[in-house]
């Protein structure tokens, strides 16, 4: 039989290497502060008023200068006008626990 | 398994559900906390709408021997709203993180509640009785010409139908930074402490513009932030002394009486790690999302990921306890961090007390110990640590048969799977059960599903 030439690779290490592949570009620090970061920064919205300006410009209709090569780089499309937020009010429906 | 036979063994049986029955769950209805207050008459839900449901044990009947009181609603009410905070650009839930009670002092009962930034102290009270008779008012409230009235009647009380009415007495706000985690009522039950990611705040419960800070693991430098504080939880029975649990799996014991602010801990709780088993997985999964003490407070477990933890506070290297909850799922790391499962934060309890109270036939109830936690597939664990067995039941409306005794589960990891097991790959890891209590009294327990309260009692003979 001999020696086993291959160390064996625990499955938590298995499951790193499946993962390291599919991302080569994963974050060096394991569990470290970007998850940390990311919890912290839980529920943040920003907000630009250029952006939001461009927005609204473009609900208008209104004809916005060329931005040259990179014209589909849009910077205004994907931050929120007051018409897209979500409505964002408290629960009036009574729990269906209470059903 | 637990339940397999054996005098002492408990046997569960589905007693209740609540909740729609519909797939399609609206994300309000999504349940964050369940909490029995301390006689277990009363049983709490917050959910992540921001609304707290309280559903009240009926009185038992003598002629219904064969189980115990029923659990119907008794108050429902909002109890936080969503806010945004302008001035920091931060969306604030009204999702209920926690529930605690406080001990019945008078007629009325008091819990606390807390969103991610505020916690509030509601007193629900019972009114019974209305006044009837005034002389300047109709019995519909309308006010009567002076001048129609010619003899004075004095007022009284009269019944009326029972009328639960919830009112917030108290608004402790404006003192987290960060999300709030846990909220823990002393034994003094003068004071309770609420903890954020970073900081751990000492509050008295009639102050509500004011509140020490007892614990503050902010860096100097947030790029040096290197772990969060996840729990915290006073001792039962030392009003000095608390716990918190932090990202990296340790566990900080603190003495207030040691310093103002307890930065420094009097005793760490760490398990040494095998550096060669270290992955990238290793911290996550090691993340304490529960602490809780035992109620003699001489232990206290702890939840990670895959186990729960029991330690005896008197030794600070090591567990004395560890059990498996979900082994199998060491091997499927991958997958659960791209679908997020792997941040899932479970919470585990204690039975309701270390001794059964059940067991009349002998001259003293015997040592019962038996922790709780909960799974993916809407399966539960339930693990006996007199017995060392261990049993993983099910959260279904498939098994409402009331004093059906309910049948274990088995997890298949590899290989043949045998007839009524489930194999890893078929668990759906969208039910997930991160909330169950145990009643403080009776082996009666609540198990939360995404939207439902499942409500089991052990089978009565």
């Amino acid at each position: 039989q001999g020696t086993q030439e291959k160390e064996t690779v625990t499955p938590e290490r298995a499951e790193e290497a499946k993962l390291k592949a599919k991302y080569p570009n994963l974050g060096q620090k394991p569990g470290g502060s970007d998850f940390l970061m990311k919890r912290l920064q839980k529920g943040q919205k920003y907000f630009d008023s250029g952006d939001y300006n461009m927005a609204k410009a473009k609900v208008k209709n209104k004809q916005l200068p060329s931005a040259g090569p990179d014209k589909n780089l849009v910077t205004g499309d994907h931050i929120p006008t007051p018409q897209d937020l979500p409505q964002r009010k408290s629960s009036l429906v009574t729990s269906k626990l209470a059903g | 398994f637990l339940g397999a036979g054996g005098g002492n063994d408990i046997q569960w049986c589905f007693s209740q559900v609540k909740g729609a029955v519909d797939d399609d769950v609206a994300e309000a209805d999504i349940i964050s906390t369940v909490e029995f207050n301390h006689s277990g008459e009363l049983l709490a839900t917050g959910d992540k709408g921001g609304r707290v449901v309280i559903f009240q044990q009926e009185q038992e009947n003598k002629t219904q021997s064969h189980s115990r009181g029923e659990y119907n609603v008794y108050s429902t009410f909002q109890s936080h709203e969503p806010e945004f905070d302008y001035l920091k650009s931060l969306e604030i839930e009204e999702k209920i993180n926690k529930i605690r009670w406080l001990p019945q002092k008078n007629a009325a009962q008091f819990l606390l509640s807390t969103n991610d930034k505020t916690i509030k102290l509601w007193k629900i009270s019972e009114r019974d009785k209305r006044p009837e008779g005034y002389n300047l008012k109709e019995e519909d409230g309308r006010y009567r010409d002076p001048t129609t009235v010619t003899t004075l009647r004095v007022p009284v009380f009269r019944p009326m139908d029972l009328m639960v009415e919830a009112s917030p007495r108290r608004i402790f706000a404006n003192a987290h930074t960060y999300h709030i985690n846990s909220i823990s009522i002393n034994s003094d039950y003068e004071t309770y402490l609420s903890a954020d990611d970073l900081r751990i705040n000492l509050w008295h419960l009639e102050i509500t513009d004011r509140s020490f800070n007892i614990v503050d693991i902010k860096p100097a430098n947030m790029e040096e932030l290197t772990e969060v504080i996840t729990a915290a939880e006073f001792h039962p029975n030392s009003c000095n002394t608390f716990v918190y649990s932090s990202s990296k799996g340790t566990i900080r014991l603190c003495d207030m009486r040691a310093s103002a602010l307890c930065d420094r801990h009097s005793k760490l709780f760490e398990e040494p790690e095998d550096p060669s088993n270290r992955s990238f997985f290793s911290e996550i999964i090691s993340s304490i999302s529960d602490v809780k003490f035992s109620h003699s407070g001489r232990y206290m477990m702890t939840r990670d990921y895959l186990s729960v933890k029991i330690w005896d506070l008197n030794m600070e290297n090591r567990p004395v306890e560890t059990y498996q909850v979900h082994e199998y799922l060491r091997s499927k790391l991958c997958s659960l961090y791209e679908n997020d499962c792997i941040f899932d934060k479970f919470e585990c309890c204690w039975n309701g007390s270390d001794r059964q109270l059940n067991c009349y036939c002998l001259p003293f109830p015997p040592l019962c110990s038996i922790v709780m936690t909960g799974s993916y597939n809407n399966f539960f664990r339930m693990f006996d640590r007199n017995t060392k067995r261990d049993i993983t039941l099910e959260a279904s409306r498939e098994n409402n048969k009331p004093r059906t005794v309910l049948k274990p589960r088995k997890v298949c990891a590899s290989g043949k799977r045998k007839k009524d097991e489930i194999s890893v790959d078929s668990l759906d890891f969208n039910k997930k059960i991160l909330h169950t209590a145990w009643h403080p009294k009776e082996n009666i327990i609540a198990v939360a599903t995404t939207n439902n309260l499942y409500i089991f009692q052990d089978k009565m003979n």
